[in-house]
């Protein structure tokens, strides 16, 4: 981590870079839109209740995408929706991020070719950070994903724009 | 409990000329086709009266025949020309436990069909997404819009056979 190693003796003072700090707080209470789109929000429910346990990496659905640090787009877009998605995102507050989960989000899944309702990967509307494969991913590939995605803000500069 | 010869009989009495035939030979339950323009008196018919009390519109099914001429636009696409569309309703009685199948046909280029949404409350929206998804346009429904596709598409209705995908929707493409 690199965050709280540099103790003095006296117990109550850290010292870090701000960086760290920031990336720190950030990756460890990213708090996600409160909602799912399809089949793969059911795998998305089930990796927030109790056995698989989304809260102890401080994952917790929030109603309102303005308390929200990330959104997981589980299930697949239709055009329709497209259009609802990118407002919920470009609703929620800086810095944000995008986890698009299973294979109808990616890409349009098992949609792609005869879908003439549905968006060819939500990338399209709003940029991504994490891809989860899986129709639908496990709740173990999810965790992964958000495992990814926490490595990824970890190596965030305040300086330097990512991507 | 009737069968759908008694109930074709007994509608050929009322109706006459409204009902068009009995068609026995498939494969699937019988069906009687009836004039697109009487649908509405027939199934009310079928509905009041204490012989049939056909209660249930079990289901509500648009279908697009294709057995129009194939045509080749200007810009290399396909296209239907002629031919019919079809609507089938799938009725039952739940107290006096019969079914029957209807059907009825109508042109492809104006293709109006009466509503029988006043009749069974859960046809409007059937019929909404029969209008959506196929184009047949339902005289007398409450409340035509689309239900499924967003109420700005403009591409027409996806599942006729000659349907084209459009290259865009509201700035994001569609294909893949």
């Amino acid at each position: 981590m690199g965050i709280l190693d540099k103790q003095f003796t006296d117990d109550n003072i850290v010292i870090t870079t701000t960086e760290d700090l920031f990336n720190w707080a950030r990756l460890s209470s990213l708090w996600q839109v409160g909602f799912g789109l399809a089949c793969c929000a059911i795998e998305m429910m089930a990796t927030s209740a109790s056995h698989y346990d989304f809260d102890r990496f401080g994952v917790i659905p929030r109603p309102s995408p303005r308390q929200s640090d990330v959104i997981i787009v589980s299930g697949t877009v239709t055009l329709k929706m497209a259009i609802r998605v990118k407002r919920l995102y470009e609703q929620m507050p800086d810095p944000k991020y995008v986890i698009s989960m299973g294979s109808c989000s990616n890409c349009g899944g098992p949609y792609w070719e005869h879908g003439y309702h549905v968006l060819k990967g939500v990338d399209r509307v709003i940029p991504v950070d994490v891809y989860i494969p899986g129709c639908p991913p496990r709740p173990e590939a999810l965790l992964e994903g958000l495992l990814k995605l926490q490595e990824k803000i970890r190596n965030e500069s305040l300086v330097k724009k990512s991507a | 409990m009737k069968t759908t010869e008694e109930i074709y009989k007994s509608l050929k009495e009322k109706f006459n000329d409204s009902i068009i035939e009995l068609n026995s030979s498939l494969p699937v339950e019988p069906v009687i086709i009836v004039n697109p323009q009487s649908i509405d008196d027939v199934c009310l018919f079928l509905k009041e009266n204490s012989e049939f009390k056909f209660d249930s519109l079990m289901c509500l099914s648009g279908v697009d025949d294709a057995n129009g001429e194939k045509a080749t636009n200007d810009d290399g696409s396909s296209v239907i020309k002629g031919g019919t569309l079809s609507v089938v309703y799938h009725l039952e009685s739940i107290e006096l436990k019969h079914k029957l199948v209807l059907k009825v046909s109508v042109n492809r280029d104006n293709p109006e069909v009466k509503s029988v949404a006043g009749i069974w409350r859960h046809a409007d929206w059937h019929e909404r997404e029969a209008y959506d998804l196929i184009g047949i346009k339902f005289l007398n429904h409450p409340d035509l819009r689309r239900i499924l596709m967003p109420y700005d598409w403009e591409a027409g209705h996806p599942l006729r056979k000659d349907y084209q995908n459009p290259e865009f929707y509201q700035g994001m493409k569609v294909p893949y």
